[in-house]
């Protein structure tokens, strides 16, 4: 079979089970577009910015666990996809980004649409690609997913100058079933030594934490650390990243830790004796003051990515493999082994938790004439029975999603964590829809973040895609407020959002449903209202309550136990700050 | 602590630009940076001296290793090795008085004279980083004109190499 690099291109996509391609045509690119035209196999879906579709890929991937796939021209095209690349390579999600380039003979003379593609990305992708040589083409499509979905997943790009698509060179097709790098193999079995001591150091705690990270949902080892968590009977606290693949609901579980962390969980990581980290990475925002993090701990680290291993934290066994496989091991061990959990020990150190989960610190004033963003968060979960998709975008809205939804299943909780990129929620809850199209697919944002990629309300349409948009309306950039009111004595510099487009309007000429909501007492209903409607987008704009913040917090730099509590919380048994409150 | 570096990297256009761009990017220091290609053509050698503390180097090593055109790496310092630079330095010679010192420190240091002018001289030295700064400091008497410092590669002593 003979094809041109163009169709060569679309028909590896294929070859690889790719569903979508999410894209947006231009100079570069147009032999490329003209071979899809001419198929149906891969489904391309016409975003309006080109940020749009690596988010729209990136929350495919994060639903679904494939590869998202994007397709963009040479020049504003491959620049513009660069934030979505950047926000894939901090929380290691796999992509494939296709981005055209200029024809090889005029590279480096500043042509029309030109940019460095793979120079501008290098430094956010785990991997790039210039093609030079159209009988690579498919080959070098297989490396770039066989890259970006092993090991430490992460974000490729393959820059195919516009020569190689010609459609008057057709070329013989092969798509090759797998390729081997001799200077690519990614780590994979945890080393069964390493495995071992770690299970022993396990049992010996008295007062042990497992702080579970994005690893696991990446690892998609949900299942097993759910019977690892259950069979020690030990706490468990996730990340940001992380939420989900241990129900909230459950127990032993203590909720999110870090900067806006629940008192017990970041307590308990202050005074545990045993750590086990699962797929997490220490991130600052988890760790805060490094000096002073799990003082008295004995540290144990599972990764796939040997350079997480004692980055920021130095670890006492490091463990480097796939988190499934050394969870099922280390479950095996548990369940043959002759060694128990201290349970005496143990018994005391969940009275001890017990004592710190007695401060509620995730209450709040119930009773406000305002709405509360907190009981908005709440009452979707309710109606949505902890089941659906939640995308978000980034600052106050987002960190009370994580905190008040409650996620129950992994994959569910779809945000930009490393990165923090405002506009991600509605591209990405685009992915996932168009994935999921029978599933309920809520993006909770605010009325910043929402306006960053607000023009794909027009894709949304085109593809009838049902999204519900939970917008916080509150008026201000609400975690730069909080800051400023906390740190800057109020000055409110540029966080104020002055002449907000009437959202509900704006939704209505988009051809979606618009809902505003400004009395509590109606807030419950007409998000019921709204989510009635399956085959609509609704825009819930919720005007909510303008100073609200988000509680607990940890400023940076500081320890665990220097937590920032609500005013609304319960009896302390200890004593902490709470003058800011 | 100072440690050299080896590592055999896939020879692909900007193979370079990803192993200055890590250490520029993670604020890594870089004293030097030699690359070029191995007797197997589609291979590199690239020998990079740099300076940090031990959990430093721990993430530059294995940083280096995360990039996917790395095929192999060698902390050279964490073993016997042998490490050699080049040097092409031109010193103002005009005097006899001037001419005949730089001939002796150059026989000292045992450089070749390579290129002779009425005035100068270029002198041809090979050595340990070490060796080449001494001698540096051997001619401070002198109008040195231009020096030239290749960068230091090196290898492992006895049987232990890197290789694929």
């Amino acid at each position: 079979m003979e094809l041109s690099g163009a169709e060569i291109l679309v028909r590896s996509l294929k070859d690889e089970g790719v569903e979508f391609l999410f894209g947006y045509p231009g100079g570069s690119v147009l032999h490329i577009y003209d071979a899809l035209y001419r198929q149906d196999d891969v489904k391309h879906i016409l975003v309006r910015h080109e940020q749009a579709a690596t988010h729209a890929a990136d929350g495919y991937a994060r639903a679904t666990g494939k590869p998202g796939v994007v397709l963009v021209t040479s020049g504003p095209g491959a620049t513009n996809a660069v934030t979505g690349i950047a926000t894939a390579y901090m929380d290691s999600i796999p992509m494939v980004v296709i981005t055209g380039q200029v024809p090889s003979a005029v590279i480096g003379s500043d042509a029309f649409q030109e940019v460095d593609a793979v120079g501008i990305t290098r430094p956010c992708v785990k991997h790039n690609f210039l093609v030079k040589d159209v009988t690579k083409l498919a080959e070098t499509i297989k490396k770039a997913f066989y890259v970006a979905t092993t090991g430490r997943p992460g974000p490729v790009v393959i820059d195919v100058p516009k020569d190689m698509t010609d459609p008057a060179i057709k070329i013989p097709y092969h798509y090759p079933d797998k390729v081997t790098m001799r200077s690519y193999q990614p780590t994979v079995k945890g080393h069964s030594g390493q495995i071992k001591r770690a299970v022993d150091l396990l049992l010996t705690a008295k007062k042990p934490m497992i702080y579970s990270g994005g690893g696991v949902v990446l690892g998609n080892a949900s299942e097993e650390l759910r019977t690892f968590v259950r069979h020690l009977g030990y706490p468990i606290t996730q990340t940001l990243m992380g939420l989900g693949a241990y129900p909230a609901s459950d127990p032993q579980s203590l909720g999110m830790l870090g900067m806006h962390g629940t008192y017990e969980a970041n307590m308990a990581m202050h005074d545990c004796d045993v750590l086990i980290a699962i797929g997490a990475r220490f991130d600052d925002r988890v760790t805060g003051k490094i000096a002073e993090f799990c003082p008295d701990a004995k540290i144990i680290h599972i990764d796939i990515d040997p350079s997480s291993i004692s980055k920021t934290i130095t670890v006492d066994i490091p463990i480097v493999g796939d988190v499934s496989g050394v969870l099922q091991e280390m479950n095996h061990l548990l369940v043959t082994g002759k060694k128990e959990p201290k349970k005496k020990a143990l018994a005391e150190w969940w009275k001890t938790i017990n004592a710190w989960r007695a401060t509620n610190c995730m209450n709040y004033d119930r009773s406000s004439e305002h709405i509360k963003p907190q009981r908005a968060i709440e009452i979707v979960h309710e109606i949505t029975g902890g089941d659906a998709y939640i995308t978000s975008d980034v600052g106050q809205h987002q960190m009370w999603a994580a905190q008040y939804y409650g996620f129950e299943k992994p994959n569910r909780w779809i945000n930009s964590g490393g990165l923090g990129t405002m506009g991600f929620g509605l591209p990405a809850a685009m992915g996932v829809q168009l994935a999921y199209p029978e599933a309920t697919v809520a993006c909770v944002t605010g009325e910043g973040s929402i306006q960053m990629c607000i023009q794909e309300l027009s894709t949304c349409l085109q593809y009838g895609l049902p999204i519900k948009i939970i917008a916080l309306n509150n008026r201000y950039l609400g975690m730069v407020r909080q800051w400023q009111e906390f740190f800057y004595e109020n000055r409110y510099s540029s966080s104020y959002m002055e002449s907000l487009p009437d959202f509900v309007k704006l939704a209505e000429s988009y051809g979606h449903v618009g809902i505003r909501i400004e009395d509590p007492k109606d807030l419950e209903a007409e998000l019921a209202r709204g989510f009635a409607m399956k085959d609509r987008l609704v825009f819930f704009d919720i005007v909510t309550d303008q100073t609200e913040n988000v509680y607990p917090m940890i400023r940076a730099g500081k320890a665990h136990n220097e937590m920032h509590l609500s005013p609304h919380g319960g009896e302390l048994p200890q004593d902490p700050q709470r003058e800011l409150s | 602590m100072r440690h050299i570096i080896s590592i055999l990297i896939e020879n692909e256009a900007g193979a370079l630009s990803r192993v200055a761009g890590l250490f520029s990017a993670r604020a890594y220091n870089i004293e030097s940076l030699t690359v070029a290609p191995t007797e197997d053509p589609t291979l590199s050698r690239m020998t990079i001296v740099t300076d940090g503390t031990d959990r430093i180097v721990e993430q530059i090593t294995k940083q280096l290793n995360k990039l996917i055109d790395v095929v192999k790496l060698l902390d050279l310092s964490e073993g016997p090795h042998i490490e050699r630079e080049m040097m092409l330095i031109k010193v103002k010679a005009a005097t006899m008085a001037q001419r005949e010192d730089v001939k002796r420190l150059s026989d000292i240091f045992r450089g070749n004279i390579i290129d002779v002018t009425p005035t100068t001289f270029t002198i041809e030295l090979t050595g340990s980083g070490q060796k080449i700064d001494s001698f540096i400091e051997a001619l401070a008497e002198h109008k040195i004109i231009e020096t030239v410092r290749s960068g230091v590669s090196g290898i492992a002593r006895g049987e232990k190499s890197l290789q694929v």
